[in-house]
């Protein structure tokens, strides 16, 4: 663990790139956590949202990329609808996840991994979704 | 009167039941639903990147063709209805979105989000009226304790879905008392049930979980939903127990209108 | 051409920092009719207002050019000064080269440019300018101050005290307004109604006021000094007169499905009732809408067992129109409806409250004569979660986008106020920041946390989930980043306040202007805060942003001090640049009449002898007392006959000429 942090600026384009796919302009987040707070995923996060706005609002880029949060966000939407600054949430995290999987070889769900979890029941929606939403 | 429909590829298999239903229930509420010719799957998700331009493409060709048509396009699944409500919003308001959408599809008259979108639900409520559906109820669900499950997609974000009040939503509880049953409150009913978040996750999924403890903890013997998706979580998470059955909300409509 | 000097002020960098000023000074010495320039860098100062009296004096000037800051910043200042030397004060012209110029633009050589055409302009302008002659007007020396809250209370009470006759209008049956809602004021923990009824009965008692309750403004006319106010009384269907408050009718009124207002809908009242028992006046009101006697023709309970015989069923509105010389908007403020909120369940559990609900629940007089019990089932609760900032600092659809300011400081209060009492309750208080800037303000709140043990939580609250006869509040602790899980017996929602729904029809009817929260804005924030744009008229309280109550009673000073003032000047100085009518070119359309929105225009009869032959024609009249010098019957008047002193058509064309030169 590295207890003391430089703030990183090497990382600006990803976050510009961040910034522009998303729309978002993380300057507006005041750190209510009211996104965390109503997050119906957050048992299955390491960094809560209003935790990930503020690494982002730091540079901290790195962090973010490596934490299990982003891939555990199912787009419900309920952090966009609450935000009393008009921060639209799912989005920033989206745009998260595509400059990941945008990278080569970095697709978090590939078709091999689909006879793993199927079963006879599982909707299309499920395995389209994951397709849009962890591969490229 | 007449309208464009759009399925979705999930109603065409495994979700047979949630078109099946709706289609008969129509016919006797004298609901003419037309299916669109050559239509394509939404994508299932919205893609909130700014810059994806592709995955809205199929969504614009149904909603200009009903357009075309001067008729209003009424949806049936939640996560299509999401997309394709959500893009004709972008096309309506969002400048970049709008000029790229055309420039590659070439339609013959350009699209600039005129249509109207409904969800089934909207069209029960809004262009037939629930206390008319309530005088075609044959055979009434009385005494049956039905809980509504919103789901996310069909609620949020409510400034473009503008389908209901999305912390306190009455439309589901409303159709229920429709039917003649007893529409139950618990708190988690607007909550997430993880949505596609089984492809990432295949361990115990907590926040169906939530839902469904939240409605048999209020005596719900019946949850009831417009998503394949929804319902799949809910049923996978339910397992054997049997005190709680997740339906699709056209299932009852079929039932009560005696027609099941 | 008269003898013209200009004085190009730097403003510090203001000015100078943008607009180069040796150049200026350059070109304007070169302009015709000038024959004296000066900058200096604060012209408005001592030495500079010297500079130009002395320089009127010793170059004979006939007009005087003032490159500076806007004209509303110092024009007076510099009239005066030219007045001192000795030269009418309407020969001064500003060429506001500050926010017209210097603060607008970047680039020093365009800026510079503008800088010289503005002065040309003006120069052009003033050589056309007449000596104008400001006339005298009456005062009428009496206020009115709309709202009886505790700022319309202290302004009145203030204003009365100097001598001067006050009407206070109150739109609700009593006075009292918000604070005499509440429990105990911070941050010295005193109860409200000991400090407020007293304040309540000395405006009821006061010779100097005259209180109309229960009624509302209809209109109002004329302008400073002379405002002409119509005042529509509401039928109280009680005569205020004979009525003793003895309180027989509101017991034993039968129709008791009305909401009481006053405890905020957690109690009921009777169709006919007091508000709340020190309530002043203490007579009650009929409300019409759910008295049976009205709506169905039987009952009359309340008129056969008064004594007085004060019921009146037949009452109706009366309208009633005064003079006044000042007015005083204190009409206060509201807190957000809480419908949007729907995560907070507050319109699905009676135990999740608004602050002022809990104030009435946690007040002696209130509706569990102060017994803290849960409205859900009157037992005492073990866990009270206050959550602050619901809808404040939002800029969302459903919020606020400003902080309500008084939040911090009530919700600490009535943390306490339940530990002070049940110091085995747990209380907790979601908060993004607290902020707590006032004299012993950080202190009262410290003590929340240091000596009563409240628990301070950085963090909102994502959703309440109701759970048997438990809410459970799941909120975000954001030091530690853990998600909480609170089983809370209540919870008190710290709601947004907003300015009254009628401000912006109120702010119409009194021309004065409100800013995009619907608060009524001040003339200036900083130096002019309890004045309005329109003179006369002044603000007090809430209405004016969110205030707690010693602010609002500092302002309501302020603004008492601003009225007696105005009231203590037996005339007032009218402004000379009033219209004129060229009778010669009037054809009497009287298209001027119908734009005026001062009422100053009428019609005039006037007799022409044409080679012996009289006959009448109509022409247009100008009431100097009453015109503002708007100038839109100027542009409204088609053969040109109109025209504004100080603004002539002539002047306005002579600067758009110079601008294009």
């Amino acid at each position: 663990m590295i207890r003391v942090k430089i703030t990183p600026n090497n990382k600006q384009s990803q976050l510009q790139y961040i910034r522009e796919i998303s729309g978002v302009n993380i300057n507006k987040c005041i750190q209510c956590t009211k996104c965390s707070a109503g997050c119906p995923a957050s048992a299955r996060m390491d960094i809560l949202p209003h935790e990930i706005i503020r690494l982002l609002q730091l540079g901290q880029v790195e962090k973010i990329f490596h934490s299990k949060s982003i891939w555990n966000c199912a787009s419900c939407f309920v952090c966009t609808e609450r935000c009393p600054r008009n921060i639209d949430i799912a989005r920033l995290i989206e745009a998260i996840r595509l400059t990941i999987i945008r990278q080569p070889g970095k697709s978090k769900f590939k078709p091999d991994d689909v006879p793993g979890i199927i079963d006879d029941k599982m909707p299309q929606q499920v395995l389209v979704s994951g397709f849009r939403k962890y591969n490229r | 009167m007449m309208y464009s429909y759009y399925p979705g590829c999930t109603l065409k298999t495994k979700a047979q039941d949630l078109e099946r239903f709706a289609l008969i229930s129509a016919q006797v509420l004298g609901i003419e639903l037309a299916e669109q010719q050559d239509w394509q799957c939404c994508g299932a998700v919205y893609p909130l990147a700014e810059d994806e331009i592709a995955g809205k493409l199929s969504a614009v060709r149904s909603l200009a063709a009903a357009h075309s048509k001067g008729e209003k396009l009424i949806t049936l699944c939640a996560a299509c209805h999401h997309v394709i409500k959500r893009v004709n919003a972008d096309m309506y308001s969002n400048e970049f979105v709008r000029k790229r959408v055309n420039n590659y599809l070439q339609l013959p008259k350009n699209y600039n989000g005129e249509a109207k979108v409904l969800h089934y639900l909207e069209l029960l409520r809004d262009d037939v009226g629930f206390s008319k559906l309530a005088e075609q109820v044959r055979m009434p669900l009385t005494g049956r304790k039905i809980g509504a499950y919103y789901g996310c997609l069909l609620l949020r974000p409510s400034n473009v879905m503008n389908f209901d009040d999305a912390e306190n939503p009455s439309i589901l509880e409303d159709f229920i008392t429709a039917l003649g049953a007893t529409a139950v409150k618990y708190p988690f009913r607007t909550e997430c049930c993880g949505g596609y978040l089984t492809v990432n996750d295949q361990e115990a999924n907590e926040m169906a979980a939530n839902i469904i403890n939240s409605a048999i903890g209020l005596e719900v013997e019946e949850i009831l939903t417009a998503c394949p998706l929804c319902k799949y979580n809910l049923e996978k998470e339910l397992g054997t127990n049997t005190k709680v059955r997740i339906v699709y909300f056209t299932e009852l409509l079929a039932e009560a209108l005696a027609i099941k | 051409m008269p003898r013209i000097g200009a004085f190009v002020c730097w403003c510090g960098t203001n000015i100078a920092g943008t607009v180069d000023i040796e150049q200026v000074v350059q070109a304007v010495s070169e302009m015709s009719g000038i024959v004296y320039v000066k900058d200096y860098q604060y012209m408005c100062s001592e030495v500079g207002q010297n500079l130009v009296k002395t320089a009127i004096k010793e170059w004979q000037l006939e007009r005087v050019i003032i490159a500076s800051c806007s004209p509303r910043m110092h024009e007076n200042t510099f009239r005066k000064a030219a007045k001192a030397a000795g030269l009418n004060p309407y020969l001064v012209e500003v060429a506001n080269i500050r926010e017209h110029c210097s603060w607008v633009h970047k680039n020093k050589e365009e800026a510079t440019k503008k800088a010289i055409a503005l002065i040309r302009a003006a120069v052009a302008k003033a050589s056309l300018n007449t000596e104008l002659i400001a006339k005298e007007i009456d005062v009428e020396n009496r206020a009115l101050v709309i709202g009886g809250g505790i700022a319309g209370i202290q302004t009145a009470l203030d204003i009365a005290e100097a001598g001067y006759q006050v009407d206070v209008i109150e739109k609700s049956p009593s006075i009292g307004g918000k604070m005499a809602q509440i429990d105990k004021t911070f941050p010295t923990l005193d109860c409200s109604a000991c400090i407020l009824t007293p304040k309540m009965v000395d405006v009821a008692s006061h010779p100097n006021i005259n209180l109309y309750t229960y009624s509302e403004i209809e209109s109002v006319n004329g302008f400073v000094g002379n405002f002409e106010v119509t005042i529509k009384q509401k039928a109280r269907s009680v005569n205020l007169e004979k009525c003793t408050g003895c309180g027989i009718c509101t017991e034993k009124c039968p129709s008791r499905k009305s909401k009481s207002e006053f405890d905020e809908g957690l109690r009921t009242r009777g169709a006919i009732y007091t508000p709340f028992p020190q309530a002043v006046p203490n007579v009650p009101v009929i409300d019409r809408e759910h008295c049976l006697k009205f709506n169905t023709g039987k009952c009359g309970i309340c008129e056969k067992l008064c004594p007085a015989g004060a019921i009146e069923f037949g009452q109706e509105d009366v309208l009633v129109t005064k003079k006044y010389g000042a007015v005083v908007v204190a009409t206060g403020f509201d807190i957000i409806d809480l419908d949007k909120f729907g995560e907070y369940q507050y319109q699905n559990h009676p135990d999740v409250l608004t602050s002022l609900e809990f104030e009435r629940l946690t007040n002696a007089a209130g509706p569990t004569a102060g017994k803290f019990i849960r409205p859900s089932n009157n037992k005492r609760p073990e866990k009270v979660v206050f959550i602050q900032c619901v809808g404040s600092r939002d800029v969302s659809s459903r919020g606020k986008s400003y902080c309500s300011k008084i939040c911090c400081m009530y919700t600490a209060k009535q943390a306490m106020l339940i530990k002070d009492k049940y110091p085995d309750i747990e209380v907790y208080v979601f908060y993004i920041d607290v902020r707590t800037p006032g004299k012993n303000f950080d202190e009262f709140q410290r003590r929340a946390v240091e000596e009563y043990g409240v628990n301070y939580i950085k963090g909102m609250v994502g959703k309440i989930f109701p759970a048997g006869d438990k809410l459970i509040v799941h909120g975000v602790d954001s030091f530690t980043g853990d998600t909480l899980k609170i089983e809370a017996d209540m919870v008190v929602l710290a709601a947004a306040a907003q300015a009254k729904p009628d401000a912006e029809v109120l702010g119409r009817k009194l021309a004065i202007s409100t800013d995009t929260n619907n608060f009524f804005t001040e003339a200036h924030p900083k130096l002019r805060p309890v004045e309005t744009h329109s003179a006369g008229i002044y603000l007090a309280g809430a209405c004016q942003g969110p205030k707690d109550i010693p602010e609002t009673v500092a302002q309501a000073g302020a603004a008492a001090a601003k009225v007696i003032g105005l009231l203590s000047k037996r005339k007032l100085v009218s402004n000379p640049c009033v219209s004129v009518v060229n009778e010669d070119l009037c054809n009497g359309c009287l298209s001027c009449l119908k734009i005026c929105p001062y009422d100053a225009i009428a019609a005039k009869e006037l007799a022409t002898n044409n080679h012996g032959i009289t006959s009448k024609r109509i022409v247009a009249k100008v009431n100097e007392a009453l015109c503002q010098g708007c100038g839109g019957c100027t542009v409204a008047c088609r053969p040109g006959a109109i025209d504004l002193k100080g603004f002539t058509n002539k002047q306005i064309t002579a600067e758009v000429d110079a601008l294009c030169h």
